[in-house]
């Protein structure tokens, strides 16, 4: 590694350094944009005791969801956890602990961390058990709840190209929950689909730009569809 | 007769206007998406990051890359645009969307709603739920009037955990539609053939009913 290029060639050296009980803060929307060889290269390393912030958490046996088949995570910070069975086992066992977040708070506190705001007001949440706990304030007749942000120690992320440099750009609704990921690891990692040359991405159109990346590797994607549903054409 | 799922959507669908931009939940909210008046453009938002949903693909034209808030392949409207989650959740949370409608489990006089865990019961989470209500002010709930063994859904004030506070202005239920204000629901309509009384015996919180309460037609 030399300068700015970010490029790694191996899964091994794109997760070094990830340890027991560490946070990983990872993208996607169901199974749609998820880092899946990171995933996969996390079970392989046997990592325990982790933290995981995801809007879900696979399904068993895809993405995240494979995480649970060895126990390797400790907590979920997820919004919406429904689509997993093995995840509901070890959740009624006391094995697995879960911080439901509602989905905006959950992207705007991984948009915060990674922002240097160390919390933040909202009305999401206020007379829920959600707020239980939390501060609120009143502005203009409306009270709010404070809501702390997220970083991680990585943040594991999936893109569709990116350049040696690291700015990346995300295909349609693969993006999600990518580009704040992207910003809130000590570590972020990024796998594309294609990797390009400085310069071949029009400047204008990055979504997230190098200096949040750390490490960039091309890998190759199952992509499974959760709910496949067509019309007749 | 109660109202089918098909005529719920269609009635919600008389609440669109020329323009507006419109979340539509899981379930029967998202049936209203059928019911689009002619003569009306209206763009649908998709919380995970889309606005201005199209109709399900092709075979041909399927994707892992395009889906909507419930994990369904889509397609994109023309003049759609995508974008992030936390992008998509500052056009809910700042109140930009013009129509939000959801499904819940119970509502009440103040405007409570609780419509994502049931004690006892495993908790999925709420995904996008509490960031809609919250940040919405034109929201209709749907739901069913009462449930299968005859308990109103329309309480005096919910019994299970809350998704947001005094939130919700409007209700359609299989029997009525009611705004709710003052601590009251108010009677504005109800289904075809269904008596007054009948929503009276089916309401638990407060109802306010005028002398007329016409009755919702279909074509």
């Amino acid at each position: 590694m030399s300068g700015f290029n970010k490029v790694v060639n191996s899964y091994e050296e794109a997760m070094e350094g990830l340890e027991d009980g560490m946070t990983v803060i990872a993208g996607g929307f169901g199974l749609c944009g998820i880092p899946e060889n990171l995933i996969a290269q996390i079970k392989t390393m046997k990592t325990k005791d982790l933290t995981v912030v995801s809007n879900n958490c696979g399904v068993d046996g895809f993405g995240l969801g494979i995480l649970l088949e060895d126990r390797q995570v400790k907590k979920m910070i997820s919004s919406y956890v429904g689509e997993n069975a093995l995840f509901e086992k070890q959740l009624l066992a006391g094995e697995l602990e879960v911080e439901l977040t509602p989905q905006g708070t959950l992207a705007e506190k991984m948009r915060a961390g990674g922002a240097g705001i160390p919390a933040f007001y909202t009305a999401t949440g206020y007379g829920t058990p959600v707020g239980d706990g939390k501060e609120v304030r009143e502005f203009n007749d409306r009270k709010y709840i404070m809501e702390e942000s997220i970083t991680g120690d990585f943040a594991i992320v999936k893109g569709w190209k990116a350049d040696t440099y690291g700015n990346v750009v995300y295909r349609d609704t693969a993006q999600n929950f990518n580009p704040m990921a992207a910003t809130a690891g000590k570590i972020t990692v990024v796998e594309v689909e294609e990797i390009v040359e400085p310069g071949e991405l029009n400047p204008a159109e990055i979504h997230t730009p190098g200096i949040y990346v750390n490490r960039v590797i091309k890998g190759t994607f199952e992509k499974r569809i959760e709910q496949r549903t067509v019309r007749q054409g | 007769m109660a109202l089918s799922r098909e005529q719920i959507a269609q009635r919600i669908a008389r609440e669109l206007q020329d323009g507006f931009y419109v979340n539509l939940g899981i379930g029967i909210p998202t049936l209203v998406a059928n019911y689009i008046p002619d003569g009306i453009e209206v763009m649908l938002q998709s919380e995970n990051g889309l606005l201005g949903m199209g109709p399900f693909p092709t075979e041909d034209e399927i994707d892992a890359d395009m889906i909507n808030a419930g994990k369904q392949t889509v397609t994109a409207a023309t003049g759609a645009s995508i974008f992030s989650s936390a992008e998509s959740f500052a056009m809910i949370r700042g109140g930009h969307v013009d129509l939000t409608v959801l499904g819940a489990f119970e509502v009440d006089v103040n405007g409570n709603i609780a419509s994502w865990m049931i004690p006892g019961k495993l908790i999925k989470g709420m995904g996008g739920a509490m960031d809609l209500v919250a940040g919405a002010d034109n929201i209709i709930v749907t739901m069913t009037h009462a449930s299968k063994h005859g308990e109103s859904k329309l309480l005096k004030e919910c019994s299970l955990p809350l998704t947001g506070s005094g939130c919700i202005k409007k209700v359609l239920t299989d029997l009525a539609y009611m705004e709710i204000k003052d601590g009251a629901f108010h009677l504005k309509e109800r289904a075809p053939g269904v008596s007054v009384e009948e929503i009276i015996s089916k309401t638990e919180g407060k109802l306010v009913v005028p002398d007329e309460v016409p009755e919702m037609t279909f074509s």
